[in-house]
Order: C-alpha cells, then structure tokens, then sequence
C-alpha cells in the first residue's frame, strides 16, 4: 500500500506530452521584465536607473523588510524603464525593464560560497539576497521558511517531489536529471536546520526520480534521507497532505507547520538552493513545463525570470489550432491551482511553474444545476470540509456564517469544484467569501 | 497570437461525472426493471409508466414556466426518473388517472413545492405514493396475476376519473408479504427471484433489481453502502427473529427478496437528495430504513413498509448530517 492522505480526487494526469523530455536552456531573448513583487510581503527597492548597465546575475533591487528579497537581472543588458507593469497576478506592478545586450555570451563568473562557515542567520541573510522563493508555485521566501526562530524547532524536514498538478513535470525532471543537486541542497539545509529525519515525498508516477534519489541519496549516508512513494492523488502535494502521508499526523488548525515541527520545501527549491550555495548564482532562472493539447511542441524549459510568455510559447512553436490564441485557455501553473491569463505580454516570474494551453475541449464550460447533496464534494475535501453547506451559503451571501463552517481552513485545492456534478463553482465561491470577510474585517 | 483570450478562475479541469450523467445512469439501470415490468404485466406497465412520467414532466413544466432561468430542469431527467419509480411501486390494474394524481402530487408536493432538485425532505416518487395510498387505499391494494398477456389491460386501468371502474380482469391475488402476513403461506424464493409474483411493477423481479444496483455502484453513481446497509440490517435482523421463532417469522431470504425491499434500497434510498451525505450518516440512514422495514413487515398493520421506512429516515437526514459532521482536519473536536 502506498501511503497518501484521506480524500483528495483523481485528475487525469496528461504528463506524457512532457515527462520524459529532458530540460532545455531557452535561448535568450531581447526584452525582460523583472516585477519587483512577485510573492506575498514588501516589495523590492530598484537599484537600478533607466539606462544603466546590468550585468546576468547582478543585484537590481534590494529587499524593503523581513518579508521581501532581492532580483536580479537575468541577462547582461541595460535599463530601458522602471515603470509599471502587467504581472500574471492580473495587477500592474513596478517593474525593471532591460533590454538583453545581443554581443554578450551571457556567462557568468563561477564563484561558490562557503555555507559550512555560515551561522544560521548568515545562511537566511544569504537566502534573502539570492532572491530564493519556493519553486512550487506559492513563491513564499525560503530565507522565512528556512530561517527558523529559536523558539522553533524543525524537528522533520520533508522534501516535497509530489507535483501532484496534472500536466507539469519540472519538479519531476529537476529529480530524475539533477538528483546529485537535490541531495547536496538536503545537505546544506541539514547543516542548518538539523532535522531529526529527512523525507523525501514523491508520487509513484515518478519511477525514475525515485529510482535516480535512491541511487544519489546513497552518496550521503549521514543525513540518512528516507524515499517515501505516495499514491497519485491530488492534491498530494499540498503541505498539509504531504504530512498526514507520511507522519500521519495533521498540523493543528490556525497554526503553521513548523510551529509542530514539521518544514516541507518543494525539490525544486533544494537543488535551486544547493546552486546557488555552489556556483553563487541567484535566483534569475527557473524550470517551467509548457503543456497542453493546444501547444505544438511540449518542453521542460530552463527559462531566465522576466522572459514574456509570448516569447516561450512562441519557442515552444506556438499554438497548434489557427484560431490563434483565442480558443485557447492560457494558464500559469497546473489546472487545478492555476490563473488564467489575458494577456501573452505578462512576464515569466519565479512562482511560474508552467505554462499550458488547454484548448476548450479540455476546458469544458461544464452545466450548471441545482446542488443534489450528493456529498462528491465531501469526500472529495482533503480538509474534511462541507463544501456542499459553504457553498449554500455563499450562495445566500452569508460569508461570516461561512467562517463558522471553518472556511478558513479551506486551503482552495479546488478538488470540491472538480467533482461537483452540478458544476458549482465551490472553490470559487469560497475564494470571493475569503476575500469579502478580510474587506469588512478591515473596515 | 491575439491578444483577447478567455478568463476564468481555477479549476480548469472537472470530472467527467454531470448530474445530467448520474440521472441518466439512474434511467438506463430502471430500463430492464421497466422491460421486466412488460414481461409480466404487458401493456398495463407501459401505459401506467408513460401516465406517470407524463404527469411528472407537466407538474415540472407547469412550477418553472414563470421562471425562465430554471425552464431547462427538465432536461436533468430528475423528472423522468420521479415518474418510472412512482410508476413502479403501483399495481398493474391501477386506474391511470389515479396515476396522474400521483405523479402531479410526486413533482408537486414532493419536489416543486420546496424549491425545486435538490431542496425537498422526502423522496418525490415516494411521496405521491403515499398521497395515492391515502388517496385511494382500495386500488393501490389490489394486485393483478403477473400472466404475461401482452395487450390485456388488467385492473381498472382504464377507470374514468373520479371513478373506482369495473376490473377488467376478475383474477387478483395477495402479494407473497401479504401471503405471508395473513395466511402464512411462503412463496418459492426462485419465483421471488425471477418475479413471477404479483405485486407493483418494479418490485417482482429481484434478480434485476440486483443486477441494476450493481451496475450503478460500480459506476459510482450512488453511494452503495446505502442499499448494503438497508440489505445487512433486514437480513441480520430478520434472521435474528427466524431463529427465535420459525414458525412464526419469515425466513431473511424471504424478506429480502420480497415486496419493495431492493427497489426501494436500490431507487429510492439511494437518492442523493434525500438521503445523507456523511459517512456514518449514510451507514445510519441504512441502518434506520432496515430497521423500520422489519419492525412494520413483522409486527405493524401493513403487509409491506420500506415506503414509510424511507420516507421516515428522509426525514431524519437533515439531523444525521448534522450530528455526523467529520471533524475537520486540524481541528480537536466536530463542529
């Protein structure tokens, strides 16, 4: 039996198009936009002014507080504006615009950096300046989540490899190509943060990731990491999941995971950490899945930050249907967590984990009815909530009833929207209800 | 690449299962019940079928026509599968006008009344049963021989309204519970599985009725520890009562494959609407409806009573989601 959590849902995975192709560099372009927002907290500070030089890797903006980190610019280049911007977010962001330099071979200078001699709060500090966020899709700064305060203890380090998103595989091919970097990465978080036991979580579709962290994992005996292979379910992947899978316990209500113990970190994050602790090079570049049955040519690519979608897509080989973008559904990150985009013109930033488009077919406007309690939704519900009572509700308009029915705890997985037979749009319901109790609580 | 593409909000993909799909599921299981029902009962089943289905689908039409963004609900085939299930629980020889009452009261009081699919307490084909059996007790009694007489009506099928009629067939019987409630005569277990016993339309036939409650199972169109509970507990609790007294109680086998037990624990409790959606709820609601039905069939008036069980336990279902909320992950306690 493999292990996984109660509940959860079955998408088809559609991760063949991409699963097996091994990543590829794309080829740098002219235009790049750096939003200097591209997660939760402050906003960076530009550096930089219009016209200046910059150089791949060099420091562009500096954090503002605790919550905030650097950017740097991915291409030797200079500064054509400082203004704002469209982000995938859908809002219009400040953000640093750099024309690439056309001569440059864009290479950088190898340093490493020595972490064994790093006290806990250099290594944050570190973090911070490389401009590290989690890969996984949620972009929260790993100098925060790693930098553990000293009334806090992380007690089990898990290593999430679960990509439990249809569709994308960048997670699953940082594993199967890069496992040595994922391990070294375990290795220096292990230095700081001294987990009593490291996982690695990772779904039985990803025989070859598992089989090449088996083999990379043996080269590190002391830090003792155990492979764990959960069932194919999403969301698996889901912090809260991924520790009711393997520890079989749940993380109290209202409270973070560290504060029991626990820390979990997506792969890809780890092996990003593990570089830049060995060559110095920051955060300007990500592995990003392009997918879908409307794309000509599906890849796992390495792509700078900053690179617009046109641009990839259009690297990708456009889209398959002539009715050019319009019948297509274009998405940043999987289809069940992901956001729709307007426009092609948004850059790729450092939460962008894919990029697909799906055409209607796949996105089927689904008929509405009335909802007829068949409780799909209720097994469905990784939290154990009632979709079904949240969604009457919200319905009625009663979103500070909806608290009562521990909305908040809804972690917006959208599995209750993807059985629901009526097609009530639940999650979606419940992410306006969310929103509207944290207007009038401010008010 | 143009620069207007659609937006909408996450998820992007949905199951493949639509309530449309899961209400004609529903219908296709009924098809071989309602051919069984031919085999039997000839013309007389279809026409009471095609009244009741008739009746159903006007009462729906006649609740939304005011309300244009709800005109497409009888599309969903919630409808069509109200009219065949009321259909099924009525004798052959049942005046078809009495039918009509029976699927205007199923949709309108059952349904309609309390704002439409999804909204009502009691299952709606069972409701306009009960209507009928208050309604009319002596016509919804009176049981036809299953002769197979293709294009014989039977009964007082083709009464005028307001009026009882003269049977056209002069050969009734007693239904095998009410054989064995007054007379305590048995009835072969094979007959019982094939339903060469009179009785209403769908429940003569339990080998079918099996059959169809396998299938939607397996396809995961209701939840099948509905009709497995209701089936344990009749079988375990009616056992119990053989054992004490043989001579006095009717054998488990004999109480399940009699009467309306499968059609009501395959079609009846199993609807979504109206049966609970918690887990220990659901093994509760199976639990009540087998409990109800040996306690009536054994020791009440009636001869038959997996109606009533129903319908009652319908009624306790807002409670059982209620009292059997999951705790919520991450929470100590329910609630």
């Amino acid at each position: 039996m493999l292990l996984t959590f109660s509940n959860g849902v079955h998408p088809q995975e559609f991760k063949g198009w991409t699963h097996e192709k091994a990543i590829e560099r794309l080829p740098f372009f002219e235009d790049y936009v750096i939003p200097l927002s591209q997660h939760i907290g402050a906003p960076a500070k530009s550096l930089v002014r219009k016209g200046q030089k910059v150089s791949r890797g060099e420091l562009i903006a500096e954090p503002t507080a605790y919550l905030s980190v650097a950017y740097h610019s991915p291409v030797d280049g200079f500064v054509t504006a400082i203004e704002l911007a469209e982000h995938p977010g859908g809002k219009m962001v400040p953000s640093i615009k750099i024309k690439a330099d056309r001569f440059s071979a864009q290479r950088m200078s190898k340093k490493t950096i020595n972490w064994k001699s790093l006290s806990s709060k250099e290594f944050s500090q570190q973090l911070q300046q490389s401009g590290m966020v989690g890969l996984g899709g949620a972009a929260f700064p790993s100098h925060v989540k790693f930098g553990v305060p000293d009334d806090k203890k992380c007690d089990y380090l898990i290593i999430n490899g679960c990509e439990c998103e249809p569709f994308l595989t960048a997670d699953h091919r940082v594993m199967a190509e890069y496992p040595e970097e994922v391990m070294k990465g375990i290795e220096i978080l292990h230095h700081f943060l001294k987990p009593k036991k490291t996982y690695i979580g990772i779904e039985a579709n990803k025989a070859d990731a598992i089989n090449k962290l088996t083999q990379a994992a043996k080269q590190y005996p002391a830090l003792a990491v155990e492979i764990v292979t959960l069932e194919v379910k999403y969301p698996q992947g889901a912090e809260k999941m991924l520790i009711s899978a393997i520890l079989k316990e749940e993380v109290p209500s209202g409270t973070i995971p560290l504060d029991g113990g626990y820390l979990v970190s997506n792969v890809g994050t780890v092996a990003a950490v593990a570089e830049y602790f060995e060559s110095a090079k920051p955060l300007i570049e990500r592995i990003v899945t392009i997918s879908g049955s409307n794309i000509k040519r599906p890849a796992n690519l390495l792509v700078p930050i900053g690179t617009s979608l046109k641009q990839v897509l259009e690297a990708c080989g456009g889209f398959k249907s002539s009715a050019s973008g319009e019948s297509t559904r274009i998405l940043l990150g999987g289809p069940m967590m992901g956001m729709a985009q307007k426009s092609l013109d948004v850059p790729i930033v450092k939460g962008t984990s894919g990029i697909l488009a799906l055409s209607p077919a796949e996105v089927r406007n689904f008929d509405t009815y009335k909802c007829i309690r068949c409780g799909r939704c209720l097994d469905a519900c990784p939290m154990f909530l009632n979709p079904s009572t949240l969604g009457l509700l919200a319905k009625k308009g009663m979103y500070e009833e909806m608290l009562e029915e521990n909305l908040l705890d809804c972690m917006e997985c959208a599995s209750c929207s993807y059985v629901c037979p009526s097609g009530i749009p639940l999650v979606q319901s419940f992410r306006v209800a969310k929103a509207i109790n944290r207007e009038r609580k401010v008010a | 690449m143009k620069k207007e593409l659609t937006l909408s909000t996450s998820p992007f993909l949905h199951d493949s299962a639509s309530t449309k799909w899961i209400m004609f599921q529903v219908i296709y299981a009924l098809l071989p019940v309602i051919a069984a029902a031919t085999f039997f009962f000839g013309l007389s089943a279809l026409l009471l079928i095609a009244v009741s289905v008739m009746a159903c689908l006007i009462t729906e039409r006649m609740f939304t026509k005011t309300r244009q963004q709800e005109a497409s609900s009888l599309k969903d085939g919630s409808a069509v599968i109200t009219g065949i299930l009321l259909a099924l629980t009525l004798p052959p020889g049942f005046p078809l006008w009495m039918a009509f009452i029976g699927g205007v009261a199923a949709i309108g009081m059952g349904k309609m009344i309390w704002g439409g699919l999804g909204q009502n307490i009691f299952n709606p084909a069972l409701l306009g049963r009960a209507f009928l059996q208050s309604a009319f007790p002596t016509a919804i009694t009176t049981w036809s021989v299953p002769d197979g007489r293709y294009f014989g009506l039977r009964g007082t099928n083709l009464a005028l309204p307001f009026f009882q009629g003269e049977s056209l067939d002069t050969v009734t019987t007693a239904t095998p519970l009410a054989l064995m409630k007054f007379q305590q005569e048995g009835t072969e277990w094979l007959s019982l599985l094939v339903g060469n016993t009179s009785g209403s339309l769908g429940e003569t036939s339990a080998a079918l009725l099996m059959l169809a409650g396998v299938y939607l199972g397996i396809r995961r169109v209701f939840d099948w520890r509905i009709p497995l509970s209701i089936i344990l507990t009749v079988f375990l609790l009616s056992g119990v009562f053989y054992l004490i007294n043989p001579e006095r109680f009717p054998s488990p086998d004999f109480m399940l494959l009699s009467g309306g037990l499968l059609l009501g624990a395959v079609f009846m409790a199993t609807d979504p609407v109206t049966s609970p959606y918690t887990s220990k709820g659901i093994w509760y609601f199976g639990f009540g409806i087998g409990f109800l039905v040996v306690l009536i069939r054994l020791f009440g008036g009636l001869p038959e009573g997996v109606m009533y069980a129903v319908l009652l336990m319908n009624s306790v279902t807002p409670l059982l989601n209620k009292f059997t909320r999951r705790r919520v992950y991450g929470h100590l306690k329910n609630g």
